[in-house]
């Protein structure tokens, strides 16, 4: 696909993204929207509804390999979860279940639960966590794509976390709480949702990358997307006790960093600085408590220049980072 | 007025028939958009259905689906839209778009 002009996978529709991340006309969609499997709330409480309820499940070719795969509309409710969204989303694992395809490829953009129908929409994403686990222990890995301009918040964010592999862009979010909702908890002192900087540096794909909990950062290119979802199908991860222990060393690890204020002992990848002195002071950075501040902690000298660095940059830095570990 | 949806339907007889087709969907449910879905139906009839959450819009919908009928002169074809406030220019826009997804 070289020399190609490049389509940012961010304003595709989910059904574009589909469409394109996939081997051409190879996705048979399982209830499409002639089916009208719609949700039974939205109209009770004069929402107009989608004919799929914003979300399109079915079986693709990746790369000549079956997949099954699930794309959320972001446009549509932002992407939330309701009964009928879930229930698909659910089918879809649990069909992988039976069925064993080669990877389950989530094309994940949601503000979580849709709060019109929130009780369904709050058992449903347990649902979708049980039903994705179950297929990984199967041993069927589970990939999740995340690039779209609402990101992946709330029950959706926990569902990204427990798959295999987690692919973004930069200007992919990823999270639990979203900005709006910090700040109507905490304070705008706390959080300034509308700083779509610190919003990006905190939730944004090049953070997400750097502190681990995504695999491949990459550009708002559906045909990055594409090559990265391939990559993926490789990168299945053990779900066993020792991954669990390991997930929560690295837990620790990051708190261990995040909390201190001097150098950490015992975290390897602060022994490269040279004191945190400047943490305090980052440039346009107030307090200690700034992703800038952590990604400085964990050893990149360069921490104030991330967020204008490209995803290639970021990735170079990554790479530094674990050789020094 | 009252809130909640809203339903509208139209029927035009069409001049053109048109061939065996597969679903067509296009655009999305999100705030001033819309979607569209064509599917065959009773030739010579083009049946319009429309679920909006905008009230009290029936006979501009109207004049958007008499300037569509002229455009394309549909027969055999059911239209359903679930819109979310979208303006008739971009109404008139997803269904020539739709159209397009038939040939």
């Amino acid at each position: 696909m070289s020399g190609s002009i490049r389509i940012s996978f961010s304003e595709c529709s989910a059904r574009e993204r589909i469409a394109r991340v996939f081997d051409e006309h190879s996705f048979t969609e399982w209830l499409p929207p002639a089916a009208r499997v719609m949700s039974p709330h939205l109209a009770q409480l004069g929402v107009p509804s989608a004919f799929d309820d914003g979300v399109a499940i079915g079986s693709a070719r990746l790369d000549g390999h079956t997949v099954f795969v699930a794309g959320q509309e972001g446009e549509f409710m932002g992407g939330g979860v309701g009964e009928v969204h879930g229930a698909k989303l659910v089918g879809l694992f649990k069909r992988a279940l039976r069925d064993r395809p080669q990877a389950v490829v989530l094309l994940a953009e949601s503000g979580g639960v849709r709060l019109h129908e929130a009780n369904a929409g709050l058992i449903a994403v347990s649902e979708v966590m049980r039903a994705l686990l179950d297929v990984r222990n199967a041993g069927v890995p589970v990939i999740v794509l995340i690039g779209g301009a609402n990101g992946c918040f709330g029950g959706m964010g926990l569902v990204a976390r427990c798959a295999d592999h987690v692919v973004m862009s930069d200007i992919g979010r990823l999270a639990m709480s979203g900005p709006e909702v910090i700040e109507a908890s905490h304070g705008v002192e706390e959080f300034d949702s509308r700083d779509r900087a610190l919003v990006w540096r905190t939730t944004g794909g090049k953070h997400r990358y750097l502190i681990g909990d995504c695999d491949q950062l990459i550009d708002d290119d559906v045909a990055a997307f594409r090559d990265a979802a391939i990559l993926g199908l490789s990168m299945g991860k053990p779900l066993d006790l020792a991954a669990l222990e390991a997930e929560h060393a690295l837990l620790a690890r990051r708190l261990q960093v995040a909390d201190s204020v001097e150098g950490v002992e015992g975290v390897d990848s602060v022994d490269s600085v040279e004191g945190v002195e400047g943490v305090d002071c980052v440039e346009g950075v107030e307090g200690a408590s700034d992703a800038v501040d952590l990604w400085r902690r964990m050893g990149i000298e360069q921490a104030a220049a991330v967020p204008d660095m490209s995803a290639a940059e970021v990735r170079a830095l990554r790479r530094q980072e674990e050789v020094t570990r | 007025m009252t809130p909640g949806i809203e339903t509208l339907q139209f029927e035009f007889v069409g001049g053109r028939p048109v061939r065996s087709f597969t679903t067509v969907l296009v655009g999305v449910v999100g705030s001033g958009n819309l979607e569209v879905m064509l599917e065959p139906g009773d030739a010579p009839l083009c049946r319009i259905t429309v679920q909006t959450s905008a009230r009290g819009f029936g006979t501009i919908w109207e004049a958007v689906f008499r300037d569509f009928h002229e455009r394309h002169s549909l027969a055999g074809v059911t239209v359903s839209i679930n819109d979310m406030g979208a303006t008739p220019a971009v109404v008139s826009l997803r269904l020539d778009q739709a159209a397009a997804g038939i040939e």
